[in-house]
């Protein structure tokens, strides 16, 4: 069933009786040609793209609970293309391509708002910095400028301009940046799925990886065995987990994040705002609440919440650029697990297993890299080929010297 | 989390830095070890659901290192012990 504006109109017209399930309940199969293990959002968007764009449709993704309960349904619901390194840069640039047509694609509104983001900036050393990263920007296609103090003033006069420790300089901004409604993307890209085919199977958990003689078969689950031709890995925070399945190590240690919203506003925040001297981040939903964060809690943990220091940290950071956000009260905080690679980025690859793919490592950024993960991810389930904007997500890239590390820290998961 | 120091007693994990799982400790000899021992060493880890021993570094404290044995799933700590003794009791120098 479309979905368009003259139907809302219609069934408003005649008490909303009319509406369907927007995907079946199906029970799985015995067999199919891929298996999709995690229904979060890039599962379900490779499950989107496989049957759409590549034409294989005998697929399904299990889910171990309900769509949306991993970090789909718990980010903060930033997307950008604002990367420097150019194993990184292209892809997420490919990423904000797909955001801007993704409604029109997949017939559902996930409320893909490109109101900009400003990370802003508070030395000379961070503008040398930004101003290299804006061109990088430029050299993939992605668009960026640095904005003077002058130009932040007008956009956002409640920002704490002339703080004695850290003074706003300027910022860089992406205005093509912005937010979308989370969970609306995983139900979007699940009803498109389903609609091509794809059997979503939720309420079940994978709990053993069949291999025999090198080569995976299938899937062992709470609702019995599946075989397949491919099992594809895509649980995110639960990364490690399932592919210990498999016997697998995997560069990644599961982390906690927390985010925090506050009571409904009225509109104040122009888009997306980060803090360049601190982690603090904020933005202002469609609802009103600003919904801000910061850094990780930094423990091995796969505890769905946090501890209090990095609740402190979080709001000094808060008070520091923006003292008005102490007048709001605070309605909610939780935490999501995160899969954080040793390098800060992730992993679209086959791995030692004939048959057998990983998609991991997507640290705290992730949500962004949705539509362009399942995009990339489909492309090397369907041809065994990387696409070319994901050549260098790569399991063995820590082997070969060659990581992706955009801070510049080394392997300490906790400090990407 | 609180973690309970063998020698100060209880502190507030704030206190600390984190550095990772405790398998850190025996890191190969590199003059000897192969490239595929070294790889393993940095970048690969267990990443258990549930008991993890764990590398703390009192930083904020008395600088010393201490091997936590906590569970991922709940954060309760079970066992706090110094480094130096855990590497000493597997007959290291120190
Ligand atoms: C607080 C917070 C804020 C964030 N903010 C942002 C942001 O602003 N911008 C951004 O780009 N990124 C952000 N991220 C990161 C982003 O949310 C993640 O990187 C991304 O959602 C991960 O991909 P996913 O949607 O597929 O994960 P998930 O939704 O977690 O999907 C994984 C799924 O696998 C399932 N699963 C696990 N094990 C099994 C099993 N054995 N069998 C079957 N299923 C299994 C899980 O139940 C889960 O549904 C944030 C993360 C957090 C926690």
């Amino acid at each position: 069933m479309g979905y368009s504006a003259f139907k809302v109109f219609w069934q408003g017209l005649t008490g909303n009786k009319g509406w369907q399930p927007a995907w079946r309940e199906p029970d799985p199969r015995p067999q199919y040609d891929i298996i999709i293990i995690g229904g979060g959002g890039h599962g379900l968007a490779t499950a989107y793209y496989l049957a759409k764009e590549f034409g294989v449709r005998n697929v399904a993704v299990v889910e171990k609970g309900w769509l949306g309960s991993g970090n789909i349904g718990r980010n903060t619901t930033i997307i950008r293309a604002n990367y420097l390194l150019p194993g990184n840069q292209p892809f997420y640039e490919l990423s904000l391509k797909l955001w801007e047509n993704l409604e029109q694609d997949f017939n559902y509104n996930a409320m893909v708002s490109q109101r900009s983001i400003l990370n802003l900036i508070h030395s000379d050393p961070q503008r040398d910095a930004f101003a290299r990263r804006a061109n990088a920007m430029r050299l993939s296609g992605a668009d960026s400028e640095l904005l003077g103090p002058d130009e932040i003033r007008a956009l956002c006069p409640f920002l704490d301009f002339d703080n004695a420790r850290f003074p706003i300089q300027g910022a860089l901004r992406q205005k093509r940046g912005g937010t979308v409604r989370h969970d609306a993307v995983a139900w979007g890209y699940a009803r498109g799925a389903d609609m091509h085919g794809v059997d979503i199977i939720q309420n079940c958990e994978v709990t053993g990886i069949d291999i025999t003689d090198g080569v995976c078969t299938g899937v062992q689950t709470t609702r019995g065995p599946i075989r397949a031709k491919k099992v594809a890995m895509c649980a995110a925070g639960s990364s490690g987990r399932v592919a210990a399945l498999a016997d697998m190590r995997l560069p990644i240690e599961s982390h906690v994040l927390q985010a925090f919203v506050t009571e409904g506003l009225k509109p104040t925040l122009p888009g997306v705002i980060t803090f360049g001297a601190g982690h603090f981040y904020v933005s202002q939903s469609d609802k009103g609440g600003l919904v801000f964060g910061g850094d990780i809690d930094g423990y091995n943990t796969y505890a769905q919440r946090g501890n209090l220091p990095v609740v402190e940290d979080v709001c000094e950071g808060g008070m520091a650029i923006m003292p008005m956000i102490g007048r709001a009260r605070l309605l909610r905080g939780w935490g999501g697990v995160m899969d954080m690679s040793m390098d800060g980025s992730p992993f679209i690859d086959k791995t030692g297993t004939q048959g057998l793919y990983v998609n991991a490592g997507w640290c705290y950024g992730g949500f962004k890299a949705t539509p362009a993960s399942g995009y990339c991810y489909a492309h090397l389930l369907a041809k065994d080929q990387p696409h070319e904007v994901a050549t260098q997500f790569r399991l063995d890239r820590f082997r070969r010297g060659a990581p992706i590390d955009e801070k510049g820290v080394g392997a300490q998961p906790n400090l990407h | 989390m609180i973690i309970n120091h063998p020698l100060l007693g209880p502190r507030d994990a704030a206190e600390f830095v984190y550095l990772g799982d405790a398998s850190l400790m025996d890191r190969p000899d590199g003059m000897t070890a192969s490239d595929e021992e070294m790889h393993d060493y940095m970048y690969l880890r267990d990443n258990p659901a549930g008991e993890h021993r764990e590398l703390w570094y009192h930083e904020q404290g008395d600088r010393s290192w201490l091997v936590v044995t906590r569970n991922t799933l709940t954060h309760e700590i079970t066992m706090v012990e110094l480094a130096r003794d855990v590497a000493r009791s597997r007959g290291r120098s120190k």
